[in-house]
């Protein structure tokens, strides 16, 4: 029942794939500078990587803004999401994966009277605003710096067009690790609170938390659907949609693939926290969003000319228009899955218990880091040890 | 990841060669020209043997480069302009060969007081043709200063239709058969449209340039 349970968190892992993953790679498959095959493999494993590794971070201002302590309240959830997207997609009205998740969860919210964090919400919303912006501000220095340098270097255009192949699958990877430690709390996020995987060790050589098993089953669905639906995607991307030119192609994708890291990366937060700078808030952003705010960027870098207005009405009226849709669905839906269905789509504890239970991930997490220091540790002892056996 | 640069360092190789190739074709034309005009007529005819063989080598060579592009997907938004672009040169090498034939088969008369100016004329259109490698050259490596090229080549060129109409004007005031006149019109058109040829690369060059930083 549990894994019937979780097929929709792998069925938006799926769709999130299928979509947002041509964001990284799609001028490049569509313009043929890299191979499809290529692309999807190298998408599949940065995924996988970045989900597992660095996927907490964002997963936690979600659950801030509702931990959905039921199994089945975290599908509906979840379906709640995936049918908004699939619907405003097949409306060809801009939706995202990030703002779905959210609008879903405060549907959660209402329909279970649990308390929305204002300030968590403010935050998110924020952030969507500030995604676009800040990816325009990245490709345009990115951008105007190479076509300063560019034409200075000498070097052959056969040479440069090699490079940028390069460039665009070390970027591609790069987007692709960011996409997973950003997005995958939209895949997997709701299910962690209701987590039914406990963890597992392999021998002394690390430790997979529950949370971690959770996060790698959304990955492998987003890989999943990067094999077997984005390829349409990425050829529409590259062909119809953008018409850039290579290097253009590549500051898009690093911009965008720079500011899903920035709001995804733990590391980068403590570092910033050490400095005592103001940290950056670690939530799920819109990959395609963050794609337009790069292009504009572009454009504007070339002189601001040809910047289709309604295209970024249509990109701000998605940021009230999915999570409102989604709020909608999953009210609906959970009250068909408690009164239709008889689900238990809300676990009766308190707001407390909802903080302890992310403080005790957090802790899984440190203790996870002790072990793996302490094993180290002992590693380097045994070595001394035998060394001093004569 | 070597062996890719191994292929494109040999691809760039090819190019270089071939658009050596259409400057070895401007110096036989020039060579051969003067030989012509010198009435020296072994040279002028093993010039044109080496400028036939010179034009067949390049026309296999451009093949080889084209096909090189497409199979192995390279330079996928510049591909339409370098193979315009080569196409374009081999139009230029093709029309030395050409004019070179003319002047073999027709044996034009050329009067003695325009020698000089057939000469300069010759002088002027295979500047310009090697200006235009230059700018080619450029445009692969250097693309900022491919504008300075196609200055040049655009100077030349309006330079040629200068010594041109110089010609035209004394051939078609002297006492001769106007067949002559026509002829040596005729064969001053043939080498200057040599100059015509490589501003017309240029022309499409400095558009090919653009499109590159848009």
């Amino acid at each position: 029942m549990i894994w019937f349970f979780l097929l929709s968190g792998i069925f938006l892992g799926w769709s999130l794939g299928a979509n947002d993953t041509a964001n990284i790679f799609g001028t490049a498959v569509g313009t043929r500078m890299i191979r499809f095959r290529t692309a999807a493999i190298v998408t599949a494993i940065f995924v996988v990587l970045g989900a597992v590794i660095s996927g907490e971070g964002a997963t936690h201002t979600l659950g801030k803004l509702g931990a959905v302590n039921a199994i089945a309240g975290s599908f509906t959830v979840a379906l709640a999401a995936a049918v908004t997207v699939a619907w405003m997609t097949k409306l060809k009205l801009p939706v995202s994966t990030s703002q779905a998740i959210v609008g879903a969860i405060i549907g959660w919210n209402f329909f279970t009277g649990s308390p929305t964090d204002i300030n968590t919400l403010v935050k998110i919303v924020t952030t969507w605003v500030i995604c676009p912006l800040l990816a325009a501000a990245f490709a345009f220095v990115i951008y105007k710096f190479t076509m300063a340098v560019l034409p200075r270097s000498r070097v052959h255009l056969l040479q440069q067009d090699s490079y940028n192949r390069v460039g665009l699958l070390l970027v591609g990877a790069f987007g692709a690790y960011s996409l997973g430690a950003n997005n995958i709390a939209n895949v997997m996020g709701v299910f962690v609170p209701a987590n039914p995987f406990t963890d597992l060790s392999f021998s002394t050589l690390f430790t997979l938390s529950g949370t971690q098993q959770l996060f790698l089953l959304g990955a492998i669905a987003i890989g999943v659907g990067v094999f077997t639906y984005s390829y349409r995607v990425m050829i529409t991307v590259g062909n119809d949609l953008f018409k850039l030119t290579p290097v253009a192609a590549l500051v898009v994708v690093l911009s965008e693939s720079l500011v899903l890291f920035m709001f995804a990366s733990k590391g980068l937060e403590q570092l910033l926290a050490s400095y005592g700078l103001p940290t950056i808030p670690l939530v799920p952003v819109s990959s395609s969003q963050a794609v337009i705010g790069a292009i504009i960027g572009i454009v504007l870098a070339k002189g601001g000319r040809g910047i289709n207005m309604k295209v970024l009405g249509k990109v701000s009226s998605g940021w009230i228009t999915t999570p409102v849709i989604a709020a909608v669905i999953s009210f609906i839906g959970l009250y068909f899955a408690q009164n239709v269905f008889e689900q238990k789509v809300v676990e009766p504890i308190n707001e407390t218990r909802i903080e302890i239970q992310y403080q005790n991930i957090q802790i899984d997490t440190l203790k996870n880091s002790i072990i793996d220091e302490f094993d180290l540790k002992e590693d380097i002892k045994i070595k001394n040890s035998t060394k001093m056996i004569p | 990841m070597a062996v890719l640069f191994k292929k494109i360092k040999n691809l760039e190789a090819q190019i270089d060669n071939y658009l050596d190739m259409v400057v070895k074709g401007g110096f036989l034309f020039k060579q051969g020209i003067k030989y012509f005009l010198e009435e020296q007529t072994e040279e002028f005819e093993s010039r044109l043997i080496n400028i036939d063989t010179t034009e067949s080598d390049a026309d296999n060579l451009r093949r080889k480069i084209e096909r090189r592009l497409y199979t192995e997907t390279l330079i996928p938004e510049s591909r339409g302009d370098v193979l315009g672009l080569l196409e374009a040169c081999d139009k230029v090498l093709n029309k030395t060969a050409e004019t070179l034939h003319q002047f073999s088969v027709e044996l034009p008369f050329i009067l003695p007081e325009v020698k000089n100016y057939y000469l300069e004329l010759t002088d002027i259109s295979v500047s310009a043709l090697e200006e235009m490698v230059a700018a080619v050259r450029s445009y692969f490596t250097d693309i900022i200063h491919v504008r300075d090229h196609i200055n040049k080549v655009q100077l030349y060129e309006s330079e040629s239709d200068k010594i041109a109409e110089k010609i035209k004007r004394i051939v078609f005031r002297s006492n001769i058969h106007l067949s002559q006149k026509m002829h040596m019109r005729y064969f001053a058109l043939h080498i200057e449209s040599i100059a015509d040829e490589a501003e017309d690369v240029c022309d499409r060059l400095s558009i090919a340039a653009v499109k590159r930083f848009i």
